[in-house]
């Protein structure tokens, strides 16, 4: 590895976010995902001759929303073009989008990455139409063309040059996916390309104002993705410079089997799209009404509602930005307020259990059968001494699986604690006959041997007798 | 303004046409008379007048987002030179 710390990085991410309408943007075809090939098709997806695309109202105003929530200004005069290329993917050989007078401009996010928060320029977003799926076959020879995906609606956003590292790129798009979650306008989907990134990446040695020759990222297929194509292709360009190279602006592909980017030659001449005005749309004109009625359909951002959990619930900065990070995992643990009042516990419960089973097992919250009211009932019985902490985590897992309230799960499968001393008592005569060696050792001034020893009871109780009576009564029978 | 040989070549090739250069050369020599005819309207003062694109003095032309029937995949491939698996196949453009 070459030495990249005399290098600063510089990052600009353009992201593809699929607008979820029922219908496309300039036709009645359906949107949904996984039909047949080329069903969802007619005359005007297809680009056929002398028809007239129609613009979708819905779209509009989900574009108009997204940029809002991103603290853009949003136009009052907007226009569609054409971008002229060649591609089988785009029938029609333009793709409609927005040249100069897209739907919004100059927003802003802030990102959190190590405890810092950075705000990251948004210099635009606009609205535009995406093209078709293509499959190679015969060895690459030839290709296959679905058009249903032809007119989905997609917002293009593109950051300024704000970004340095890797992690602030992957933690800039958890945001964005968040925020477009939030905003309920897109499914946010990267496995299923509802949002889609590519990024432009140089470096320049620090104190350098002029930027260095970018490059071009394309094919990043995940966050993690993302952010290791733009760690390889960081090492990559200050190793291109530390031999005495120049870097060559081009667009490579990031090949996640083999971990490293490659170059896509002969796109030179390919970004010449000779935009002109879409003589078949007329403008747009966006007045403060329409304006304000979109605006009040935003509801609590991921930010809002961070702070509103640290000053309310008292949660730390990195609990709360972790439960913010999904919709439904805020109103999850909002969920889980209505049963108990301890906003703590249940973070710690989220942030542990619940964010660690999901992550290891790649599975979303909606894959998981666990309630909000399951959740906060449980610490609950926590609180009350019904069920130990060991029970706890054996109640959890139950839930996640059956989604039955734990008082329930309880009652089926005799994890009630033991709070009865006579009955631990028992358990703890039983122990300290068995553990003749850890009694002379905590007798002898081992302190240690006591926890073996609590140990053993919980053991022997199959975690049901409650520990800290364990620990008093078998304390109580050593030194008495 | 004129163009040049060069102007035409590239336009073409992004426009996927193969010229000859006695075609290049007519054309190049055709389309600077279009542009210079088109330069006369900059003989006029448009000083604070907003550039139109579009010439129907109307906006906001919109549809409910509502899905209506697609014509389907049949009529999609009635007109596909070429076809397998009810997609159009084409000869793979190589990047």
């Amino acid at each position: 590895m070459s030495e990249t710390s005399k290098y600063e990085t510089v990052v600009g991410l353009e992201v593809h976010v699929e607008l979820h309408t029922k219908s496309k943007i300039f036709c009645g075809c359906s949107t949904s995902f996984g039909a047949p090939p080329n069903s969802h098709t007619c005359p005007i997806c297809l680009g056929h001759p002398g028809v007239l695309p129609v613009l979708n109202k819905q779209a509009v105003e989900y574009a108009m929303k997204a940029a809002m929530a991103l603290n853009c200004e949003i136009a009052s005069d907007s226009k569609f073009d054409r971008k002229n290329y060649f591609y089988p993917d785009s029938p029609k050989a333009y793709q409609i989008s927005q040249y100069d007078k897209p739907i919004g401009e100059h927003g802003w996010i802030d990102i959190e990455v190590n405890g810092q928060t950075k705000r990251i320029g948004i210099t635009r977003l606009h609205l535009e139409e995406d093209a078709g799926k293509l499959t190679h076959v015969d060895g690459g020879y030839a290709s296959l063309v679905d058009l249903n995906r032809v007119g989905t609606p997609l917002v293009e956003i593109v950051s300024e040059p704000d970004i340095r590292t890797p992690e602030e790129a992957k933690a800039y798009l958890e945001k964005l996916k968040a925020i477009m979650q939030y905003c309920d306008v897109s499914d946010v989907k990267m496995e299923e390309g509802s949002l889609r990134c590519d990024a432009n990446i140089s470096i320049r040695p620090y104190g350098q104002e002029k930027f260095g020759t970018r490059a071009e990222l394309k094919n990043m297929n995940s966050f993690r993705g993302v952010q290791r194509g733009l760690e390889y292709e960081q090492w990559r360009q200050a190793e291109v410079l530390d031999s005495g190279g120049e870097v060559v602006q081009e667009t490579r592909r990031w090949d996640e089997a083999q971990a490293k980017t490659i170059s896509m030659r002969g796109k030179e001449e390919a970004h010449d799209y000779r935009y002109f005005p879409d003589p078949d749309l007329v403008r747009l004109t966006i007045g403060e009404d329409w304006k304000e009625r979109v605006r009040a359909t935003i509801p609590e951002l991921p930010d809002a509602r961070k702070a509103r959990y640290q000053a309310d619930y008292g949660l730390s900065s990195y609990d709360a930005e972790g439960i913010t990070a999904s919709m439904k995992l805020a109103d999850f643990f909002e969920e889980s307020l209505n049963y108990t009042k301890d906003a703590k516990a249940v973070a710690n419960w989220i942030m542990g259990e619940l964010l660690g089973y999901l992550n290891s097992n790649n599975l979303d919250l909606a894959d998981v059968k666990i309630t909000g009211q399951g959740l906060g009932e449980m610490i609950g019985l926590l609180e009350k001494g019904v069920i130990s902490g060991k029970i706890a985590k054996t109640v959890f897992k139950s839930m996640l699986e059956s989604g039955k309230l734990p008082q329930k799960i309880v009652e089926e499968q005799g994890l009630v604690q033991i709070s009865d001393e006579g009955a631990i008592m028992e358990i703890v005569d039983k122990v300290i006959a068995a553990n003749p060696q850890s009694v002379e050792d905590y007798k002898a001034g081992k302190e240690k041997a006591i926890g073996f020893l609590v140990g053993q009871v919980m053991k022997e109780s199959r975690g049901k007798a409650n520990p800290g009576l364990a620990n008093k009564l078998l304390v109580e029978r050593l030194n008495g | 303004m004129s163009i040049t040989n060069q102007d035409v070549e590239h336009v073409a090739k992004l426009a996927r046409l193969e010229l000859t250069a006695e075609e290049t050369a007519t054309f190049t020599e055709q389309l600077s008379a279009i542009l210079k005819y088109a330069e006369k309207l900059g003989e006029l003062d448009t000083t604070g007048v907003e550039p139109t694109t579009h010439v129907l003095p109307i906006t906001n032309v919109m549809r409910e987002d509502e899905v209506r029937e697609s014509t389907g995949n049949e009529q999609a491939m009635k007109n596909a030179p070429d076809e397998e698996e009810g997609q159009f196949r084409v000869p793979a453009v190589l990047e």
